[in-house]
Parts: structure tokens; sequence; C-alpha cells
């Protein structure tokens, strides 16, 4: 359970940061307004779409955390033999990348103003997401021909898991994109769907950060944190 | 005069926000039935709660009657029986107490309390409760589908509930039910989004964080934790299908059922229960802290008095908040440990009990010379203290590991539990509807049978799990389907038995009072008015009553003061409401 706990952790620091500056040292009971000076709005000037979307992602984090944290408790366990990565991994991970760099693009595009370049920049984007999660199923297919089945090892079970978890995340992230493009597509200004294409840019960053801590857990990358982790308990 | 800045525009940066634009419904069926105002969807949420809760009622019910008169109805078998505990727990914890907390109250209250038209994202906020009744409906499929629902108790614990002994393990039951959480799941998380951005963004003027009433601090601070906690559950919850119906090996110890050696091998059982009480934990106080923050916010308005130490009550509720995640492992005592890690989690659990106590205290100087009115909500409130108070100290008992280890598997942990999660919550959540109840529907509750309804529940309450700590301490063991003649148990245990389930007939029945209350005055209930109980809090000041679509009219509310000014000395009446700003200094100078 440490990789949920540094999770929350780092999750504490963000929230203490913020409440640093929310005056909770204040009297409410001293502090009366009167008539003549009316109050302003207390609320952050973000937009509340924005905030929305970081706090889902926090919970989606959290999901992928606990997953992880499953995956680091499961594995010291002796019956586990770690699955091979496929090469075509890598070429998703690509294609994943390029998705992303795309929509940073299309954004800054739509606060530009510039509505062509982001017809374009979305389809490009919805095109490399949609072929990241073709590439993942051929790469599931890929090991289940080479006999890893999910019920084999748990290796396997959680390779099978995760990755399914992902991508349906991405999948549910392609139905906002195309809603978006689709706005675009139905004649709408680049200021209409400025906000939308920066909600969608803020969560295809946050999944790729996500699949590339996956990719380097199951790459194995990452076992040098659990021992430290492990050492850290015992 | 006390020290105001000049302009609040000094010390606070401003952002200006549009009003919102509302959705407007066109039809009945998007008036009322899928509904984006969160008034209609609380309601929702509400009765929905209620109706499952009726359910769970009725469960228990049928194990008391096993448990005082074994045998008594033949269709109680052990598998049954098993299988009424597990659905009553786990429709007790979640279905209605985290639902009707969350969905039901922070629905209603915090788009009122804080002066905003409605949720920030009303549609998503329609679709949680959906996903909900959904839930629900799925979790109650599990009493008609083959095999009945799963008897694997509410904790759900692998690997026997995923075994042909445990009712519903090879069955659909385990199945549904771990459908139905994931579904709870991502509905709440809907839901959930909304409180938390309502609460971030959706303030009225001149509502700052501390100015917001302690029921919103509650309301708020359960949804961050459950937003963060419910994953775990979710988690264990896919994990726990895969191994059900993939044939995976997450959970799954090698194993041998009815003489075949199973597929499964090399699961740790101890992993769910980590994920099920990384959960499991923060609930108890998802469900506690709304309960906190409801209930000061009664006692106040009742007592006529403010609430004491407001602040200390706010940094309360954050640090049990963020203390109650990293108390899990206190659960798993029985489990086996490393005894620094029970060590470490004894001493975590211990130190919740100073920021809990803290709380107690504030609310007993708060009633301290108070002008108490012993109003129904003031006493189901009175009532959650002291039933707080009893199962907070048991908690005592069994947060320590050496005591914690015999007590554990006894109704000793039945009772605790039972005081400090079950009667405490249930008692806010009466006193609450009690409170808010005229605002919904513009009528006020019965008075007479409120007040039979409380005495029964409260007294009630205690004639049922007083006498279960001695049964526990006697060491009768929980989860037993029946205790047959046991040498250490005694005959009187047995009497004590029946005098419990007898006494949980009558709690049941008084219930169904409250029921016929809620139903009945809807029609005859009492004219309420706008704020029958000359409260100060924004939701008693908008202009009609109960509040229609979009709750304010014309013109938002502006709040100039904090949610607590009761007999301020002074004052024309003994309490302002939030949004009545002072006169003007110029005016009070000319006045002194």
């Amino acid at each position: 359970m440490s990789a949920i706990l540094i999770f929350m952790a780092g999750l504490a620091v963000i929230i203490s940061w913020w409440m640093a500056h929310q005056r909770l040292t204040s009297k409410p009971w001293l502090e009366v307004g009167t008539a003549s000076d009316t109050p302003g709005f207390d609320v952050s000037s973000i937009e509340t779409a924005k905030i929305g979307l970081g706090v889902f992602l926090a919970v989606v984090g959290a999901l992928f955390t606990l997953f992880i944290s499953a995956y680091f408790m499961r594995m010291g366990l002796a019956d586990w033999w770690a699955i091979p990565l496929p090469g075509l991994l890598w070429v998703n991970t690509g294609v994943l990348l390029v998705s992303s760099i795309a929509l940073q693009w299309t954004k800054i595009r739509a606060q530009q103003d510039q509505i062509e370049a982001v017809r374009a920049g979305l389809l490009v984007s919805f095109v490399t997401a949609a072929g990241f999660l073709v590439g993942q199923v051929f790469a599931w297919r890929e090991l289940v021909d080479a006999g890893y089945f999910l019920a084999d090892n748990p290796a396997n079970s959680f390779f099978y898991m995760i990755t399914g978890m992902h991508g349906l995340h991405i999948l549910g992230g392609l139905v906002a994109l195309s809603r978006t493009s689709l706005k675009v597509w139905e004649g709408a200004s680049a200021k209409k769907v400025r906000l939308s294409v920066e909600l969608c840019a803020m969560y295809w960053h946050f999944m790729l950060l996500v699949w590339l801590i996956l990719f380097a857990l199951f790459a194995g990358w990452a076992n040098d944190f659990v021992d430290i982790c492990r050492q850290l308990l015992t | 005069m006390v020290n105001v800045p000049s302009s609040i525009d000094d010390t606070i940066p401003l952002a200006e926000v549009e009003d919102v634009e509302l959705y407007h419904p066109h039809s009945w069926w998007t008036t009322y039935v899928f509904s984006q105002d969160a008034k209609v969807i609380a309601v929702q949420y509400s009765v929905t709660a209620l109706s499952i809760g009726l359910v769970a009622l009725v469960l228990s019910w049928l194990m008391r009657i096993q448990l005082g008169f074994p045998g008594y109805f033949a269709f109680i078998d052990a598998e049954r029986y098993y299988q009424f505990i597990t659905m009553h727990g786990m429709i007790m914890v979640i279905y209605l107490l985290t639902a009707l907390f969350l969905g039901g109250f922070g629905n209603y209250l915090i788009p009122l309390m804080l002066g905003a038209r409605d949720m920030v994202f009303p549609y998503a906020n329609m679709l949680s409760y959906w996903l909900y009744l959904l839930a629900v409906l799925v979790l109650v499929a599990g009493f008609f589908a083959p095999g009945g629902p799963t008897g694997a108790g509410w904790t759900l614990y692998p690997p026997q509930a995923v075994l042909s002994g445990t009712p519903g393990g090879k069955d659909w039951g385990i199945i549904l039910m771990l459908i139905s959480l994931i579904l709870f799941i991502i509905g709440f998380t809907m839901g959930g989004l909304n409180y938390v951005v309502t609460v971030l963004q959706g303030r009225a003027r001149g509502m700052t964080l501390m100015r917001m009433p302690l029921t919103i601090w509650g309301i708020f601070t359960a949804t961050v934790m459950a937003l963060l906690a419910f994953p775990a559950l979710f988690v264990a919850s896919v994990m726990m299908l895969f191994d059900r119906v993939l044939g995976t090996s997450f959970f799954m110890p090698a194993i041998v059922e009815m003489g075949e050696q199973l597929q499964h091998g090399g699961g740790s059982p101890i992993l769910f229960q980590h994920l099920f009480w990384f959960f499991g934990h923060p609930e108890v106080y998802i469900v506690a802290l709304p309960a906190f923050g409801i209930v000061s916010d009664l006692i106040s308005t009742h007592a006529r008095k403010n609430i004491f130490g407001y602040r200390m009550m706010v940094w309360a509720i954050v640090i049990i908040g963020a203390l109650s995640f990293v108390v899990w492992a206190h659960h798993m005592y029985v489990s086996g440990m490393n005894p620094n890690f029970g060590f470490f989690f004894a001493t975590t659990t211990l130190i919740i009990a100073v920021p809990t106590a803290i709380k107690v205290y504030n609310w007993v100087l708060t009633l301290w010379r108070g002008d108490i009115h012993l109003t129904l909500p003031m006493l189901f409130a009175l009532g959650f203290i002291v039933t707080f108070v009893n199962g907070g100290l048991t908690g005592l008992f069994l947060g320590n590991v050496v005591v914690d280890v015999p007590l554990s598997d006894t109704m000793f942990v039945v009772a605790h539990f039972h005081m400090v999660m079950g009667v405490a919550p249930i008692m806010v959540i009466f006193g609450a509807i009690y409170h808010w109840y005229p605002k919904i529907t513009g009528r006020m509750m019965d008075e007479t049978m409120g007040r039979i309804h409380f005495w029964v529940t409260f007294l009630g309450a205690y004639l049922i799990f007083f006498p279960m700590h001695y049964l526990g301490l006697l060491g009768v063991p929980r989860r037993y389907y029946e205790l047959g003649e046991t040498a250490f148990i005694p005959a009187s245990a047995h009497s004590l038995n029946e005098f419990i389930t007898i006494v949980a007939l009558i709690v049941g029945a008084a219930q169904m009072l409250f029921l016929f209350n809620l139903i009945w005055s809807l029609r005859r209930g009492k004219e309420a008015g706008g704020n029958p109980w000359r409260a100060t809090t924004l939701e008693w000041q908008t202009p009609t009553t109960p509040p229609p679509h979009g709750n304010w009219g014309k013109e938002l509310p502006v709040v100039y003061r904090w949610a607590y000014d009761y007999s301020v000395p002074g004052a024309a009446e003994d309490f302002i409401p939030q949004n009545q700003p002072n006169p003007d200094r110029l005016s009070m100078e000319n006045r002194s």
C-alpha cells in the first residue's frame, strides 16, 4: 500500500497548500459586512469545468495508484512470472504521445482562434488515440497467441486488467473528444470550443502520464522502487 | 464595533462570476423524473435510500428473530441468515447512509446553504442518481437470482466469498453484489464531483469558506474522502469479479473445495483486506463527518447560541478526514501483522480520539447555558451526542491490539459498531429530516408522533445495544447462526437475546410510525412558513418555500456574516440571517 500512501501524501500537500490560502485562521464571528460594501465572490478564477476535471483526475489517479499498489503487493508472492512486453507497446506509446502532442498543438491553435487548424488537430488526435486502442488490442492478441492467457499467472491478469482499465478511460476520452469535434464540424467558432479542447488536452496528457507509469511498471523498471518501498516497511 | 476591513476587496481577490445559465425543464418528465434540479435529485436519492433501508430493517428483524428464538421461522436457515447479515450490512452502510448523507442531504443543502442556484454540473448530477438507482436494483436482483444474494458478510472477504460453501458464492449473488458496488461507485463519483466543485466554485457573494455552515464543511470533507476512498473498493470489486468470473488468482490462494483442487493458486486474501479497509475505514468517517456537521447546526439553532469554537470544529473535521486514511489496518489485527504495524495503527487510531473529543466538548459547550428548545431535531441531536460518546468509548477498547484480539469475534464489536456507526448517524438523519422537512415540503412534521418515535428509538437502541456489549464480554460470538448448548454461554445469555429481539421488533415498528408521519405530514402537517426554526442559514431565507427551481428568484443572496449569529446582544431578534448586513458604520457612529 506504499504507492497509494505516497499518492495520498502528494494530494495532502496540494490540499494543504490550497487550504493555506483560504484564511482558515480568520475569525468569522468578528467579520460582519455592512450594507454599503458588497462583498465579492470568494471563488477561484480558474474555469469551473477545469477544476471539475482536476478533481476527477485526482480520483482517476487514486484508482490507478491503487491498482499499482495491488500489483506491487501481489508481485511479492512466490508464483509471479513477469510477462514479456510485446514490442508493439513501444509503437503504441509513440502513437499516444503523438496524440497528446497533437491535442496540445490544437489547444494553442484554439486559443489563437484558428478554426481550420483546430479541425485538423482534432482529427489527428482522434485518429492517433483510436490507433492506440487498436494497437493495444493487437498487443493483447499477440500475447494470447504466444500463450500468455489471462488467468495463467497474476502478472498476466494484472497486465490485461490494468491495460483494459486504461483503455476504457481512453475510450471515455474519445467520447468527449468526438463531441468536441462534432461541435467544430457543425460550425462552432474556435472561441466556443476552446474550453472543451483545453479540457481534452488536460485529460490526454494525464492519461499519457498514467500510461508511461504503467509501461514502466510492466517493463520492470519500477522494481527498484518496489524494493526501496519494501525495505522501508520491514 | 467589530473590526471590519473597510472593503472586503482589500483582503479577497475578486473573481467576477456571471450568473449561471440554468437548465429549464420543459415537460413533466424532465421536471420530476429526469430532473437536473439538485432538490429533486435530493428527494429521489432520499426516497430510494429510505426504501432500500426499509428492506435492511426487515432483514434485521429476521436476524434478531433467529437469534432470540432460534428455529421459530423454518424458512430462516443458516444460508438465509448469512444472506440477511450481508445484505443488511451492505445496504445500511453504503446504499442507505452514504447515499442519504451525500446524495440526499448533500444535494439538497449544498446549493441552498451556499446561495447557489444549482449544482455546477447538473447533468452529471442527474446521471449520478440514475446510476445509484440502477445499483440498488442490481443489488435487489440478488434476492431473486438463483441461489439468492451473497452471504459472504458485508466485508465480502475472499476466498470464502466466491466459494460454494458461501451462499451466492458460486451462483449469481456475489457477481450481482460486485456489479452493484461498481455501479454505485461510478454514480457516486459523478455526484461527488458536483458536491466538491459546487462548494469550491458555486458560493454566493461573501460566502467565504469560513462563513460556511458546518453542515457544508462536513459534507464537503466527507465527499473529498469518499472520492479518494471509493476507488479502493472499486479496485477490490473489479479484481474479485475477475477472480470469480475469469478464474484469475488475485485474492484466491490454492484451495481445495469439496475434495476438488481449484484452478486458483497463490493469491492473497490479505491484499483484499487492505484494499477493502483502505475504503472501509474512511467510510466510517464519510458517514460520520456529515453527521458531525449537521448536528452542530441543529444544536446551535435549537439552543439559540452560536456554535462554540467554530474554527476548531472546521479544523477537527479536516484533521479527522486526513487521519482516517492512515488507520485502516486496525480492522485487520486478527489477520495477523507485524507488531510494529499494529503499534502504528493503534496509535493513529487513538489519535483520532483527540479531534473527535474536541468536537464533543464544543457541542456540550454550545449547549451550556443555551436557550435549549427541546424540539424534535434537538432531541435527536442530543441523542446523537450520548450515543456517539458511548460508541466512541468502546472504540478505544477495540483500537488497542491486545484488547481487540479477544473481543474481535464477539458481539462486543457488533454493539460498538452499531452504536457508533448505526444508531448515532441514524439519529442525525432523523433530526435532520425533522429539521429540514418544513423547507422541503412547506409543512411541519407531526410533533406527537415525532416524540413517540424519538423516545422509542432512543431508549430502544440502548436496550438493544447495551446488553449486547455484555454478551460480547461473555464471549458470545458474532456471525453465528445459532448458539445451541455451549458450556461457556449461560442460560441467562439466551434470555437476554430474547429480550433484545423483542425490543428490536418494537424499535423497528417505531420506524413505521416515522414513515407514516413523513407521508401524513405532506398533506396534514401544520403550515411551516419560510423559517419556522428562526434559523440564520441561507436555505431558510429563500423568497418562497419550498424553494422553486433556481432557488432564489431574481437576485442571488449576498452573505455578510457567519452562520451562527444567534442571541446577538443588542439585536432586535435572537437570530440574524447570514444575508443581513450590519447597518452602515456611519449610522452606527451617529447612534453611539
